[in-house]
């Protein structure tokens, strides 16, 4: 799927991919997507808890080999 | 939809309790919260200019795993069960214990308590000292960071009567 930026936040913890996440979707317009990559396992829970607070579209989450990729649609 | 916010008291003046308030504050920032701190007693070590004081203390804390940072995985592993009565003797033992939960923390990816400040500040989550402890403790405004304003529980009471959410850490 494309995406219109990438955040790479491997090796970063709680609560830095979620910050990093709203920065980086602060230089996006609305309808962009924005791909996050992550190694932190709690992130999994949190991204979908900040979509689902700020109205961003988690569009996928998948695994591979411990890390975590997310797609998310500015709202 | 009304923005949301959140209030939190800042008590402790610890390496390892500095996190809770900057975490949350930092992170409900992101959520959209509008966001005060309070800093009261121990607490204001945390506003101070120059955070390199703050400590961590294994001594009257059991719940405090002990672990190596440093070193091969079978020394890393191992769980460190020396008594308070030791630490209580050792000179410079919480010196030690901070060095290592700095690197600890270091080696995990996790933000350092400067910097997470810093994202609070960035975020525009405000933060207020307790004047009546400022001067119980004989500090100065200028040991403070800029940005910052000064007050009592009635201006505490002012936001957090309004809030969502709101702990005392």
């Amino acid at each position: 799927m494309n995406f219109d930026k990438e955040l790479d936040a491997r090796g970063l913890n709680c609560p830095l991919p979620i910050l990093r996440t709203k920065k980086s979707l602060g230089e996006l317009a609305s309808g962009q997507i924005l791909k996050v990559s992550s190694t932190d396992p709690g992130s999994v829970k949190d991204m979908q808890a900040f979509a689902n607070q700020t109205g961003n579209e988690l569009l996928s989450t998948a695994e591979n080999n411990g890390e975590f990729i997310f797609l998310m649609r500015k709202h | 939809m009304e923005t949301k916010k959140m209030a939190l008291i800042a008590t402790k003046g610890t390496l390892d309790w500095a996190y809770p308030p900057f975490i949350l504050a930092s992170t409900a920032a992101a959520l959209g919260y509008e966001v005060q701190i309070f800093f009261t007693f121990y607490g204001l070590q945390l506003l101070k200019k120059d955070l390199s004081g703050l400590k961590v203390s294994p001594l009257g804390n059991p719940g405090m795993p002990m672990k190596m940072p440093f070193g091969p995985k079978w020394l890393k592993e191992i769980s460190w069960n020396i008594p308070n009565a030791v630490q209580s003797l050792v000179p410079g033992y919480e010196n030690v214990a901070t060095t290592l939960m700095k690197q600890t923390i270091k080696n995990n990816g996790v933000a350092t308590i400067p910097d997470l400040r810093e994202l609070c500040q960035e975020a525009d989550v405000k933060m207020i000292a307790c004047q009546m402890t400022v001067e119980l403790f004989g500090f100065d405004h200028s040991d403070f960071i800029g940005n910052i304003e000064y007050g009592g529980a009635a201006t505490f009471f002012e936001f957090a009567g309004e809030t969502d959410i709101c702990l005392f850490i």
